[in-house]
């Protein structure tokens, strides 16, 4: 009754292959720039939400608020159609030359991610017991010190598996971006579908291709924590 | 050494430390007890200024605690603390928990750093445990860890805060017998603690707290003879037999 014949050389060889090899690299481009972004932003936003000032801070939860409950693919269109508008022209130009897409898709999946990276680094600071910083104070260190030895490295070490979570959500909300137009992964696997009507094959790769990365960035993090943060010993 | 005149703490409403005067002299070992709520772990705390005071004056090794112009940082790394729950620092070996304050805060080199450490482990008995992490230690193990870390910044005053309460029985001997051999050394410490042998053997004098204030102090062998507030009396009591003196 199957009257599909499977064609898997279109995808590894050839014109078509090309294409989501390209896909690819920018799908890896977008993702591994968002992630750095998101995080060292997301760090910020944290380190914002527990500080003194309540100005500050109240930025930091309005931030959060926002960011975390408006949907990405709004942000995504918002970023793209609607910021050109406010922009001055010579960043406009600029932007089209270099790739207006692509930084519109970095900087949704930047500022988004970052605003759960926020709470997730926060709450990690939070379940630290007090007594730790008071240990590190009695002992001599300043606040910063205190944060810097002391309280931030156990922080971390508990919000890496959800921060985990982030970075894989961020690799595959990025395959939002060929709404668009970033001739990323999905975008290339759609590409080869509509030239030749091998939807299966051209799915099944980027399929695979979403599915390594994720474990890779996972083993990534795990030996990371394993082999460098030593995590199973200090428990 | 360590100077209190009348010094008042309050925590919103309640009078936590009511006009104490205490002089510590330098190599005095002075035990502080009393029923819990007291003050005796708040009046331990101001020292180092984990508790700050509201009025009076707190002199500890020349430096004025009520001057905000002293340098607190300099004053804590002088003043080694002990806690009743340990506090050592998860994320790091035990020869780390050690070295971690002398390397950054007083700039000693690792290795020299790792040799005192070794020597003070080796005095606390758990020189085979440099390199486990404090949850594979015992509590009276991590007490012990923590009295060496506190000892690697060669401090001029011990504090310890109710440093055996948080032990199972059988561990309280040998952490006792660390401060015993500390004390001996000619240490100036400052201990809050229920252990009467303890302050019996070791304390040279006895202040016994309730309600914020200081209602006694003398020679343990006074103090344990002949308490002379009725507080005292009542305290010791329940210290020595908790199951007579239970009910009214």
């Amino acid at each position: 009754m199957l009257n599909y014949t499977f064609d898997w050389s279109i995808i590894t060889s050839g014109k078509y292959f090309d294409w989501l090899v390209s896909g690819l690299i920018t799908t890896l481009k977008l993702s591994t720039v968002s992630i750095v972004l998101a995080f060292l932003l997301g760090l910020l936003i944290a380190v914002m939400r527990m500080a003194h000032s309540k100005p500050v801070r109240w930025f930091a939860h309005a931030y959060l608020e926002f960011f975390r409950n408006t949907p990405l693919l709004v942000q995504i269109f918002f970023w793209y159609f609607g910021s050109y508008k406010i922009l001055p022209t010579v960043i406009n130009d600029w932007l089209n030359k270099t790739g207006f897409e692509f930084a519109a898709a970095a900087i949704a999946l930047t500022i988004y991610t970052s605003a759960f990276i926020a709470e997730d680094i926060r709450s990690g600071v939070l379940s630290i017991p007090k007594e730790q910083m008071e240990a590190a104070r009695s002992a001599g260190f300043s606040y910063l010190r205190s944060m810097q030895y002391i309280i931030l490295p156990q922080a971390i070490r508990i919000t890496i598996p959800p921060l985990v979570n982030q970075f894989l959500n961020l690799a595959k909300n990025s395959s939002l971006a060929m709404t668009i137009g970033v001739m990323e992964m999905t975008y290339q696997a759609r590409q080869v579908e509509s030239y030749t009507f091998k939807g299966f094959e051209a799915f099944t790769a980027a399929t695979a291709v979403y599915l390594v990365l994720s474990i890779i960035i996972t083993a990534a993090v795990n030996t990371y924590n394993e082999k460098v943060l030593n995590v199973h010993k200090a428990a | 050494m360590i100077t209190f005149k009348g010094v008042h703490k309050w925590f919103k409403d309640l009078h936590v430390l009511n006009d104490i005067n205490q002089h510590v002299t330098p190599g005095e070992v002075l035990v502080v007890c009393g029923p819990s709520g007291s003050g005796k772990s708040t009046l331990i705390r101001t020292i180092n200024q984990l508790e700050p005071i509201n009025e009076g004056s707190l002199i500890v090794d020349g430096m004025d605690l009520s001057d905000k112009k002293t340098n607190i940082n300099k004053l804590r790394a002088e003043v080694g603390f002990v806690f009743q729950q340990f506090n050592l620092y998860p994320h790091l070996s035990v020869i780390s928990n050690i070295t971690l304050a002398p390397t950054k805060i007083r700039n000693v080199s690792k290795k020299d750093a790792e040799e005192q450490a070794m020597v003070l482990l080796n005095r606390v008995g758990l020189s085979e445990k440099r390199d486990a992490y404090p949850s594979q230690l015992s509590g009276g193990q991590q007490q012990r860890v923590a009295i060496a870390r506190a000892l690697a910044m060669k401090p001029r005053i011990m504090l310890f805060d109710e440093p055996t309460s948080a032990l199972d029985p059988e561990m309280i001997g040998e952490v006792l017998a660390v401060m015993k051999d500390l004390a001996l050394s000619g240490m100036t410490m400052v201990v809050v603690t229920h252990e009467m042998g303890f302050a019996r053997e070791v304390a040279h004098r006895v202040a016994f707290m309730a309600d914020g204030i200081v209602l006694e102090e003398a020679p343990p062998e006074d103090f344990f003879l002949r308490p002379q507030h009725e507080r005292a009396k009542q305290f010791l009591r329940q210290l020595l037999t908790p199951m007579q003196s239970g009910c009214p």
